[in-house]
C-alpha cells in the first residue's frame, strides 16, 4: 500500500504561487476524477488559502501525484521547476503524519486555529461524494479527525487568545464576567478602534458611545456600529458610564489621567472600569492602573499577552506532536494487521480444502460412520489444521506488532511454503 | 469506636485539603474532577456522624466544643454546596475545604471533650441560636474567601500576566457577586442568632450577661459585619479595601468563637 502526499503551504510557497495551485471548489470533482487516472485508487485534495494538499493511495506502484499536478494545472518546464522548489512530498508514514498534523492545526499559520479541521472535513465530504475516497483513505481521514479532536482536548493548543482583539475580549470577560449589556466608549474613531468595537459588540457589548475630536467621524462610526456619537467636550462627564473605554486618538498628551480615573470610580461607586489603550503615544496615563478598580492595558501589554499565549501554544504543540507520533504508529499497526488478514484467510482456505479432500478419501475406505465417529473425525482433522496454522499466524501477527524490519518477507515466505494461490492476494503482497 | 463516621468524613475532606493546596497548580486541575464528589460524600458521612452524636446525647444542640466544631464544619459545607449550586465554581473551596478539614479533624480526635455546663441545652431556643449564628459564621467566611479571591484576581489582572496562576480564578464580577450575596444572606441569620441568644440570656442570667467577653466580641463582630455590608452597598467597596474589612470581620469572628474559653455563659466544665 502506498500513500503519497504532495503539497505546498504558507511556509514553502508565496501566496502568488499558492494562488496558481488553488483549485476552485466547483472544479474539484473533475480534478479528483482526473487525479484517479494517475495510478491512484483513491485521491483527496485539500485546498485552503494557506495550503494545497494532494493525497493519493494505491496498491502496487506509487500514484503519480506530481504528474497529475503538472498535467492538471498545465505547467510548462519552468513552472515544473518551481513546483519542485516550493512543494513537499511525503510517502506512507510521513504522509499520514503530515495529514494528522494539518488536521490538528499543528501546521497552520496560527498554531491551533480551529478552522482547518472543518476545511479538511469539507474536503473529505466532497471527495467521498465523488467516490475518490472510499476505503483506506476514508479510514485515514476519519482517523485524522479523531486525532485532531484528541489533540484539542488533551493539550491546551487552542485554549488561549492570540490576537489583540480576542485578548481584549478575554480580559474584559475576566473583569465583567460577561460583556452582555456592557457600555463601551470609543475615543478616537480610527480603523483599529472600529475593528475592536465590532469584536466587543459581537461578544454582547450593548450601548456604544463614540467620541472624536472631529464630530463628523464620530457620527460616521456611530452610524456604522449602531452607537451614539458624543461631543469631545462631553467626554469626561460621560466617560464614567462606560465599563470599557477604548482609546485610539492621535493626541500627543494622555487624555485620561489618574485624577479622572479616581473621579470615575467615585461616580461609578467602585464598579470596575477597563481601559483598552491602543494609541501610540498612549491616551491613558500609566499611573491610571494604580487606581483601585481601574484596569489599563496599552497596546504593548496586549501584545505581550498575545506573544505569551503564542509561546504557550508552541509548548502545547510539542505535546501534540507526541500524540500525533503515537497515532501514526497505531494507525500503521492497524494497516499492517489488515495486511496479514488475506494471507490468514487463504492459508485457512488452503488447509481446509486439503482436510476435506483427505476426510472424503478416508470415508470411502471406512464405509458409513455413525454420528459419533463422524464428529470424532471432524474434530481430529480440524484440530490438526488449527495446530498447523497456529505458528505461522502467530508469527505474522507478532512480526506486524513488533515492527520488525519487514513483515512482508515473512508473509511471502509463508505463502511460498504453503503454496498459497497468488491470484487473490493483491492486497497482501502490495502492502509495502 | 466513637467518631467512626466523622473520621471517614475527615478522610474524604482531606481530598479537599489537598485540592486547596494544589488548586492553583496544574495538578490541581486533575484533582478538581474528584474533589466535589469526595466532599459531598464526606458531608453525607458527616451528617450521619452528627445525627449519631445527637441521638447519643439527646440534644440537637452541640454539647461540647468538639461537637460545635463538627457542626460548624458541616454548616460550612452546606453553605459551600449552596454557593456551588448557584455559581458552579470550586474556587471558594480553596479556603473553605481546609477550614472544614481542620474543624472536623479536631472534632474527630477530641478525646475527652469538655462539656458545656449550661442546663439550657434542653431548650429548643438554644439550638436555634447556635444554628443561626453558625450560618452567619459560614456566610461571613465564604464572603471573606471571596474577598481574598477578588484581591488575587485583581492583582493578577493588574500585573498584566495573563498566564499567571490566579488568572484561572473566576471573573471579578462573579467573585464579587458571590461575596456580596453571601453577606446579604448571612446577615439576617447572624442578627436573629444574636437576638435569640440575647433573649435566652436575659431570661436566665439577667444584665450581667452583657459584660461577658464572648457577648461583647459577638456584638463587635456584628457591627463589623454591618459596616462591611454598608460599605459594599453604599459605596461598592471592592478589592483591597473590601478585603481589609472582611479580614477584620473574620478576625473578630474567630475571636468571638474562641472566646468560649474565657466566657462564663458559654464556658465548659472541663476548664
Amino acid at each position: 500500500m502506498r500513500y503519497v502526499l504532495l503539497g505546498l503551504n504558507h511556509k514553502t510557497a508565496p501566496v502568488a504561487l499558492r494562488e496558481r495551485f488553488a483549485i476552485p471548489e466547483s472544479e474539484l470533482p473533475a480534478a479528483l476524477r482526473s487525479f484517479l487516472d494517475h495510478d491512484a485508487e483513491e485521491a483527496f485534495i485539500l485546498c485552503t488559502c494557506n495550503r494545497v494538499e494532494f493525497l493519493a493511495r494505491s496498491t502496487g506502484h506509487a500514484p503519480d501525484v506530481s504528474g497529475f499536478v503538472k498535467n492538471y494545472l498545465r505547467l510548462n518546464g519552468s513552472s515544473s521547476a518551481e513546483l519542485e522548489q516550493h512543494t513537499y512530498t511525503y510517502l506512507d508514514h510521513d504522509a499520514m503524519r503530515h495529514l494528522f498534523r494539518v488536521a490538528s492545526s499543528l501546521d497552520s499559520m496560527i498554531l491551533g486555529e480551529p478552522q482547518i479541521l472543518g476545511q479538511v472535513k469539507e474536503a473529505y465530504a466532497l471527495a467521498r461524494s465523488v467516490g475518490a475516497v472510499q476505503t483506506h483513505l476514508d479510514s485515514l481521514l476519519t482517523r485524522s479527525f479523531a486525532v485532531a479532536k484528541r489533540v484539542r482536548t488533551e493539550t491546551g493548543i487552542g485554549s488561549s487568545a492570540v490576537s489583540i482583539a480576542s485578548v481584549a475580549v478575554e480580559l474584559a470577560k475576566k473583569i465583567f464576567g460577561t460583556l452582555d449589556g456592557k457600555t463601551v466608549l470609543v475615543v478616537g474613531a480610527g480603523k483599529m478602534s472600529e475593528l475592536a468595537t465590532r469584536h466587543l459588540a459581537a461578544h454582547g457589548a450593548r450601548s456604544l458611545l463614540v467620541c472624536n475630536r472631529t464630530g463628523s467621524r464620530a457620527e460616521e462610526l456611530a452610524i456604522k456600529t449602531g452607537g451614539r456619537a458624543i461631543r469631545f467636550e462631553e467626554l469626561y462627564s460621560v466617560a464614567s458610564q462606560a465599563d470599557i473605554v477604548l482609546t485610539s486618538t492621535g493626541s500627543a498628551e494622555p487624555i485620561f489621567l489618574k485624577e479622572h480615573g479616581e473621579a470615575f470610580m467615585q461616580q461609578r461607586r467602585n464598579m470596575p472600569m477597563f481601559f483598552i489603550d491602543i494609541a501610540v503615544p498612549r491616551d491613558v496615563s500609566a499611573e491610571m492602573n494604580s487606581v483601585d478598580g481601574v484596569f489599563v492595558y496599552d497596546i504593548d501589554d496586549l501584545q505581550n499577552v498575545v506573544s505569551a499565549h503564542t509561546d504557550d501554544r508552541r509548548r502545547e504543540a510539542e505535546k501534540a506532536e507526541q500524540i500525533i507520533e503515537s497515532e501514526v504508529r497505531r494507525f500503521d499497526e492497524r494497516l499492517q494487521t489488515l495486511a496479514v488478514v488475506p494471507t490468514i484467510v487463504s492459508l485457512h482456505d488452503h488447509l481446509e480444502t486439503i482436510r476435506q479432500a483427505e476426510v472424503d478419501k478416508v470415508r470411502g475406505r471406512l464405509g458409513p460412520l455413525n454420528p459419533e465417529q463422524e464428529l470424532a473425525v471432524e474434530a481430529m482433522t480440524r484440530g490438526i489444521i488449527n495446530k498447523v496454522m497456529h505458528t505461522p499466524i502467530a508469527a505474522m501477527k507478532s512480526a506486524v506488532k513488533g515492527r520488525e524490519a519487514d513483515p512482508t518477507t515473512l508473509i511471502e515466505a509463508i505463502r511460498r511454503i504453503f503454496n498459497l494461490p497468488e491470484k487473490d492476494d493483491k492486497k497482501a503482497s502490495g502492502q509495502d | 469506636m466513637p467518631h467512626l463516621w466523622l473520621r471517614v468524613a475527615v478522610a474524604l475532606y482531606s481530598i479537599g485539603l489537598v485540592y486547596a493546596l494544589l488548586a492553583l497548580s496544574k495538578r490541581g486541575q486533575i484533582l478538581s474532577r474528584i474533589v466535589l464528589p469526595a466532599m459531598a460524600m464526606g458531608a453525607a458521612f458527616h451528617l450521619v456522624a452528627l445525627t449519631e452524636s445527637a441521638l447519643e446525647s439527646g440534644h440537637w444542640a452541640p454539647v461540647s466544643v468538639h461537637q460545635s466544631e463538627s457542626l460548624l464544619a458541616f454548616v460550612l459545607m452546606l453553605f459551600f454546596g449552596g454557593v456551588y449550586a448557584r455559581y458552579r465554581m470550586l474556587s471558594p473551596g480553596i479556603f473553605v475545604f481546609p477550614l472544614v478539614f481542620l474543624l472536623a479533624m479536631t472534632a474527630s480526635f477530641g478525646e475527652h471533650p469538655p462539656q458545656f455546663t449550661s442546663g439550657l441545652l434542653r431548650s429548643g431556643w438554644i439550638a436555634l441560636h447556635i444554628a443561626f449564628i453558625f450560618a452567619g459564621y459560614a456566610a461571613l467566611f465564604i464572603s471573606f474567601a471571596a474577598s481574598i479571591l477578588y484581591l488575587l484576581q485583581e492583582r493578577s489582572l493588574k500585573s498584566k500576566q495573563m498566564n499567571g496562576r490566579f488568572f484561572r480564578l473566576p471573573s471579578l464580577d462573579v467573585i464579587d457577586d458571590m461575596g456580596y450575596r453571601s453577606l446579604l444572606f448571612g446577615f439576617p441569620f447572624m442578627t436573629l442568632g444574636l437576638i435569640a441568644g440575647a433573649a435566652i440570656a436575659q431570661n436566665n442570667f439577667g444584665a450581667a450577661y452583657f459584660r461577658d467577653p464572648k457577648v461583647l466580641l459577638s456584638l463587635l463582630m456584628w457591627m463589623v459585619y454591618l459596616v462591611l455590608l454598608f460599605t459594599r452597598w453604599n459605596s461598592g467597596w471592592r478589592g483591597r479595601r473590601a478585603a481589609v474589612m472582611a479580614s477584620i470581620a473574620f478576625v473578630t469572628a474567630v475571636g468571638a468563637w474562641a472566646a468560649n474559653f474565657v466566657s462564663a455563659v458559654h464556658g465548659y466544665v472541663a476548664r
